[in-house]
């Protein structure tokens, strides 16, 4: 089998490496046109910013490529030919497939902002958006970013780190009011306030005006507001990267690449994972197009089980995410709407100094099982998490043995005590206890009883 | 990348307090050329206070100001710690000074110590003070190492304040520094005992074990058998044990001197170390072998010692007096220490000393302890890799959800500082499963095929 993968983020990489592993033999092509090897995207800010080199974003060293024979192509793939099993490269040469899988990930999305093509106005996905955010920030006293997600407050940090200026525009009330309810989105403004960044709540970009020399001088908000600035981040989320698919109408695309459970394309022998497929019919609870690492990497190995003949269905199980905004921690396990949802009770903790925080969701009626967590400042252990979610514990059961999930390093405050109290107050009609301070030994307990 | 990002100014007030840094290494020359024994001392003392009040100034500033978190803007885009001029000219200096102190600062037999004699006289005062008697090219070192993890360890403590783990780990290693590598071995001399180490042990500190030491010490009575016993039982009873419950930390970043000067004063070094397979190949070549060897020694030195002298002739004696040279001087100080701009802080520790070595046997084999990796979470972002002193790369661990344990790991927590998803963790518990990855992380896991 010659399996080829255009894309070589994690969604193609974790794609290759299961392949691999349960069929040795196979000959795997990996084609990426933005780098050479895989690197992972999430860690961008982290060269910008001189904490890493450009080379210590990658996974992995250079030589395991070859050892474990995964042919890396760098060269960008402009044409599929689904009917001949052929790829044509940029480079003049075409590759023969058996089996293709497009990971071709994501494009920033740019809505039509007038003064959207000046120099200076970017958005932040691959390498040489850093590039240009590199040679582009050189020199200059602010930045705009526009949105309020997790891009956005990445950028913001980005600019501080280097002393210039950044002014975040927010559509909504609060921060990533889509996502944080607005206790959580408050801690997360603290952040901003505390490292002097400025954000306009409820302003949204009008548009973008340019210099003589065609450079971005200043935004204009919805305000009617100008604000000089000479370089504009946007951060409105990603699009699935359509290009290449859209070479070929045999492969059916809507926003993304359509793809069935298996992650089958509407073409035989061609299948689509990651951040570019969009799901003809998504889990109950689940979004259709999913764009994070995590998500890349469980479609990447789930579709090379299928590629490998053992046919696996995509189940992303239950939800988690992670973030950092400036010096705040952020985990999320299962379900966390952002506001209220008939029939789901939230109950939240804050630590007085507002660097922590805890949420956890439950059923409104008895016996009260526990959905979700929203942690700010504090780890949580995903596996106890997660048993819990699927266990459908009794939220009082959680709290309970609340020191089980408690993953903050040695010495750290133990802040079990605090949120018991506080559940006491919020929900005196059911007594809880607390059983167990954190710590491995606990584990062992049957905490989820 | 073909731009680098622009670096930002330096605020003034930065900039004086590294000017008085500068000034106070200004004073340290004047003290080493000027000939007058007063000023020698003014000097000396100038040149102490600028360089401790400007290096605390200077971390006050640098990390006091901005809000407790990670602090690693520009790391590797500053010549001083990303391998630029500033770190070049820092290592031969270090270098240089190691050299001098080694082999050219002995005392001739006439109280002068060679380059470094009127450093070494301007402490006189203080060493008769501490030790009774004057001070010598040891002690001149010995104040500057210990000032160095004190100083260093301000800038720490600044630097990490929002991790009680780094807290209290930081202010562990300088108390082990200043009390039991400086003040009590000064006392002990005050008191006319011998001078004794109790947070070094054999195989580090090697000859605690040789016949030689241990009969001497012996000959001294009461406090000399108790540190003969203290020696024994630390290296061959409390090592296990406490490595057993802890892992390696217990010494290696909590107690023992070296590693106090690498994570105080060479902690702005530790993203240089080598990850790659080809230092971890080169790790298991050199240290496996040198802790082999210094067992070696000191079984030769005992057998002989046992046959009153006529087994074996001089061989362990000429075996340790090269051991001594080549591993207790070159690697541990000129190339531990010396290249610490350029090859990181643990070069030593990492590659030479068969107390890391001993040590890491057990932790590998023999302990509770290990990194945890919270599921699934890992975003292969590098950023526990690159703070690794030990060279580790971490990442591989942590992006398959396996849980870290290495040999080499001595469990200074920056990783799990460092990390911007809360993946990591050191734990301690059970060791049934201790190698058990997350079951969250790959296709074949529970998850996706049940």
């Amino acid at each position: 089998m010659h399996l080829v993968i255009v894309g070589n983020g994690i969604t193609g990489v974790s794609c290759a490496l299961a392949v691999r592993r349960l069929r040795p033999e196979a000959r795997i092509t990996l084609v990426s046109a933005e780098s050479p090897h895989h690197y992972s995207r999430t860690a961008l800010m982290y060269v910008y910013m001189g904490h890493l080199r450009p080379q210590d974003i990658k996974p992995y060293e250079d030589w395991f490529w070859e050892e474990n024979r995964l042919t890396l192509v760098h060269a960008t793939a402009t044409a599929l030919s689904t009917r001949e099993h052929r790829l044509s490269l940029d480079n003049g040469t075409t590759l023969a497939y058996d089996q293709l899988l497009l990971a071709t990930g994501s494009e920033s999305r740019r809505p039509d902002w007038p003064g959207q093509h000046l120099a200076g106005v970017q958005g932040l996905y691959g390498l040489p958006d850093l590039e240009a955010m590199a040679r582009d920030t050189h020199g200059i006293s602010r930045g705009v970013v526009v949105g309020g997600g997790l891009i956005g407050v990445e950028l913001a940090e980005m600019l501080h780190s280097r002393g210039i200026e950044p002014l975040v525009l927010v559509r909504d009330a609060h921060y990533w009011a889509s996502v944080l309810p607005p206790e959580e989105a408050n801690l997360v403004d603290r952040q901003f306030e505390e490292n002097h960044v400025p954000v306009r709540y409820r302003t949204e970009l009008r548009e973008i005006l340019g210099d003589a020399q065609g450079r971005v001088r200043a935004v204009r908000t919805t305000a009617g507001k100008e604000i000089a600035c000479q370089w504009v981040g946007l951060a409105v989320g990603v699009t699935p990267n359509l290009a290449l698919a859209r070479t070929d109408p045999a492969v059916e695309t809507d926003r993304g690449i359509l793809v069935d459970e298996h992650l089958r394309t509407s073409v035989p022998n061609v299948w689509a994972a990651g951040d570019c497929a969009q799901h003809r019919r998504p889990g109950a609870g689940q979004v259709p197009i999913e764009q994070l690492w995590y998500t890349g990497r469980m479609q990447g190995e789930t579709v090379a089980h299928t590629l490998c003949g053992q046919p696996t269905a995509y189940r992303r199980g239950v939800w988690f995410n992670s973030a950092k905004f400036f010096n705040l921690e952020y985990q999320t396990y299962g379900e966390a709407p952002a506001g209220p949802v008939p029939g789901v009770e939230s109950f939240y903790w804050e630590h007085p100094s507002g660097r922590a925080a805890l949420r956890v969701y439950f059923r409104a009626g008895a016996p009260h099982a526990v959905l979700g967590f929203n942690a700010l400042g504090l780890r949580l252990r995903q596996a106890v998490c997660e048993q819990w979610i699927l266990a459908q514990a009794p939220v009082t059961t959680v709290l309970a043995h609340l020191g089980a999930a408690n993953f903050d390093p040695e010495f750290f405050p133990q802040h079990e005590p605090a949120v018991l109290a506080a559940f006491r107050r919020q929900f005196p009609q059911l007594p809880v206890a607390l059983k167990q301070r954190k710590g491995l030994w606990g584990l062992r307990l049957p905490f989820t009883t | 990348m073909t731009t680098a990002p622009p670096l930002p100014a330096t605020p003034p007030a930065e900039k004086l307090t590294l000017a008085v840094v500068a000034a106070g290494l200004l004073a340290l020359l004047l003290a080493l050329a000027d000939a007058d024994a007063g000023r020698q001392s003014l000097w000396f003392y100038l040149a102490l206070a600028l360089v401790s009040g400007g290096t605390l100034a200077w971390s006050w500033l640098k990390f006091g100001g901005a809000p407790a978190g990670v602090q690693h803007h520009n790391l590797w885009l500053r010549a001083s710690t990303g391998r630029g001029a500033v770190a070049w000219v820092t290592g031969l200096v270090l270098t240089g000074f190691y050299v001098v102190l080694y082999w050219y600062s002995g005392d001739d037999g006439h109280g002068h110590f060679g380059p470094l004699d009127h450093l070494v006289h301007a402490l006189d005062g203080f060493s008769q003070w501490l030790r009774a008697r004057p001070a010598d090219q040891w002690f001149l070192y010995g104040t500057f190492y210990t000032l160095a993890v004190l100083l260093m360890g301000g800038r720490a403590l600044w630097k990490y304040r929002h991790s009680r783990y780094q807290l209290i780990r930081t202010a562990s290693v300088m108390f082990f520094q200043l009390g039991f590598a400086f003040l009590i071995p000064g006392v002990l001399l005050f008191f006319q005992q011998p001078e004794f180490y109790f947070s070094y042990f054999w195989p580090l500190k090697y000859d605690y074990l040789f016949p030689g030491t241990v009969t001497s010490l012996l000959q001294n009575g009461g406090l000399g058998i108790f540190m003969v016993f203290w020696g024994a039982v630390m290296s061959l009873l409390a090592t296990p044990v406490l490595t057993y419950f802890f892992g390696k930390r217990w010494y290696c970043s909590w107690v023992c001197g070296c590693g106090g000067l690498a994570e105080t004063a060479g902690d702005p070094y530790r993203q240089l170390s080598d990850k790659s397979r080809a230092a971890w190949r080169w790790e298991v070549r050199l240290i496996y072998p040198i802790l082999g060897i210094i067992v070696a020694i000191t079984a030769l030195l005992w057998v002989h010692f046992a046959t009153g002298g006529t087994l074996l002739g001089q061989a362990g004696t000429v075996a340790a007096k090269w051991y001594g040279f080549a591993i207790g001087s070159v690697f541990s100080g000129v190339i531990g220490v010396g290249f610490y701009p350029i090859m990181g802080s643990r070069v030593w520790c990492r590659f030479g000393c068969p107390m890391a070595a001993y040590l890491g046997l057990l932790q590998k084999h023999f302990s509770r302890f290990r990194i945890s990796t919270n599921g699934g979470q890992c975003i292969s972002c590098g950023n526990c890799s690159n703070v690794c002193e030990m060279g580790i790369d971490v990442k591989q661990y942590a992006q398959r959800g396996e849980p870290i344990i290495r040999a080499a790991c001595v469990g200074c927590g920056l990783c799990s500082t460092a990390c911007p998803r809360g993946v990591l963790n050191l734990e301690n518990g059970p060791r049934q499963g201790r190698y058990q990855g997350a079951q969250l992380i790959h296709a074949d896991s529970l998850r996706i095929l049940s």
